[in-house]
């Protein structure tokens, strides 16, 4: 068994919260300058100009892209051949994101529970924080810092199985369009088909993962994200919603085996701050 | 492109009319903060007739909730947040003598026909860019509601502040306008132009 200190998993949750938020990723920013080529409307390409100058300005002085700098959601894939030691993993995870959010003057958007109280817990905890095991001995952390306002214009539906690749493309396509300027456009749309009800929600979020560009191995899957890609950028709703040809940087699918009475849909939006960031012990 | 400028307090009627959906304004003066938790407070003291956390009257509301100002800074980045989720409040203020508000993404129906009502405006400013907004605020304090955090309201000092006005007094709507220019489905089911 290869032993590894939850204090070193601490350190790292606070570099990689702190990272995330002030440098996007090299992916998204190639998306901003092909965007602005794509895009026909003059205000359109000017709002690309002022999303690169903010990448600009978050990196140079390392401060936060965008001021809702998210709900910290934290993937680890743990190599089954690994023990923690040192301490309690999942309170060492959410030291580290108290600390990265505290000295890395991040915002904090976490309250202590959804209806009655909605008091600010001060930190940015709790993480919300999905374990997976694999084979090996390696850590994976992923963390990705998940704003609200994209997040609220996501939509999650049981279809049947006779709707079909019709029926899933409609959903995707009316979450998009019912979402308008409000999750913040330029867009990345993940999208989970199959599983279960958690599992379908589950996938939609890690597609968002991918990098922009990389398609589904599945060339059928490659296939429906292209085309949601390009119907989607039919929509009209452009840059901020300002109005224009680039709605969407991206479509990303991933898909799970279902049950032979279902077709779950989950449509997770991401902003054009799409910031994850990840590192492997 | 060729900026409108507005400066503030107060934003009088003859300005607020001569706004039209589209135009690009850059703002210079005082604008207040509040969002989710402090727009339920302010409404709750209107009800009351308990003292606001700042006089309405003129004034410009901004939708946001900053990060933390770094050492020797004003603030932090700071981005407009949704508007939609201050619909169920912003008909109120407006009665009570708001004139502006600064967020991002659609009113509802109430909040577009209050703009008309009662002469008041919806600036849309580039959500998400929010460290490029910080560079236009001078100054920040936070005058009431210290406790709710990000949400408290503050008392900023912007110079050059950019918007597009979305909802003017007429009822034109910029993402409507927008969005149909550049739509290229036609289907009334999924958007109606």
């Amino acid at each position: 068994m290869r032993e590894i200190r939850v204090d070193e998993v601490r350190k790292v949750v606070k570099k990689l919260c702190m990272e995330a938020n002030y440098y996007l990723p090299q992916d998204v920013l190639n998306a901003f300058e092909e965007g602005k080529k794509k895009e026909a409307s003059p205000v359109g390409k000017n709002v690309f100009d002022i999303l690169k100058e903010n990448a600009k300005i978050a990196a140079t002085e390392e401060i936060p892209y965008c001021q809702d700098t998210g709900f910290a959601v934290i993937f680890l894939e743990i190599g089954q051949d690994v023990r923690f030691v040192g301490g309690n993993l999942e309170e060492a995870i959410n030291r580290g994101v108290a600390e990265g959010y505290t000295e890395g003057y991040l915002r904090k958007s976490i309250v202590s529970d959804p209806l009655f109280d909605r008091r600010n817990t001060g930190n940015n905890t709790p993480a919300v924080i999905h374990y997976r095991i694999v084979p090996g001995d390696k850590v994976k952390i992923t963390m990705a810092a998940k704003g609200g306002g994209s997040e609220n214009m996501s939509r999650l539906a049981m279809l049947k199985p006779a709707d079909g690749i019709e029926g899933v493309k409609k959903f995707v396509i009316r979450t998009v369009s019912d979402a308008g300027p409000n999750p913040c456009p330029p867009i990345t749309v993940g999208v989970g088909i199959g599983g279960t009800f958690e599992k379908v929600a589950y996938l939609a979020k890690k597609a968002l993962l991918r990098p922009i560009g990389h398609r589904n191995p599945d060339p059928r899957y490659a296939k429906l994200e292209e085309e949601l890609l390009e119907e989607i950028n039919k929509l009209g709703i452009g840059p901020s919603g300002f109005g224009g040809k680039v709605t969407a940087l991206d479509v990303k699918v991933e898909w799970y085996p279902c049950h032979i009475a279902s077709l779950p849909v989950a449509v997770n939006i991401q902003c054009h701050a799409s910031r994850h960031k990840e590192i492997e012990l | 492109m060729s900026a409108i400028r507005i400066t503030t307090p107060i934003l009088d009627d003859s300005v607020v009319e001569s706004l039209k959906a589209g135009d690009f304004v850059l703002i210079s003066g005082v604008i207040y903060t509040a969002r989710d938790a402090a727009h339920k407070r302010i409404v709750e003291a209107l009800e009351k007739g308990e003292e606001l956390p700042f006089d309405l009257k003129g004034q410009i509301i901004y939708y946001a909730g900053p990060a933390p100002a770094k050492p020797g800074r004003p603030i932090g980045s700071v981005g407009p947040t949704t508007s939609y989720r201050m619909d169920p409040y912003a008909p109120r203020l407006l009665e009570a003598g708001l004139k502006g508000m600064i967020g991002k993404g659609s009113r509802n129906q109430e909040v577009i026909e209050a703009i008309k009502e009662y002469k008041g405006v919806y600036f849309g400013a580039v959500g998400g860019a929010a460290a490029y907004l910080a560079r236009c605020v001078k100054s920040a304090e936070v005058i009431a509601y210290e406790d709710l955090g990000p949400e408290a309201v503050r008392r900023l000092v912007v110079e050059d502040f950019p918007a597009f006005v979305v909802n003017d007094i007429y009822g034109n709507d910029l993402y409507k306008i927008g969005r149909c220019q550049y739509m290229e489905i036609e289907d009334p089911a999924l958007f109606k132009c």
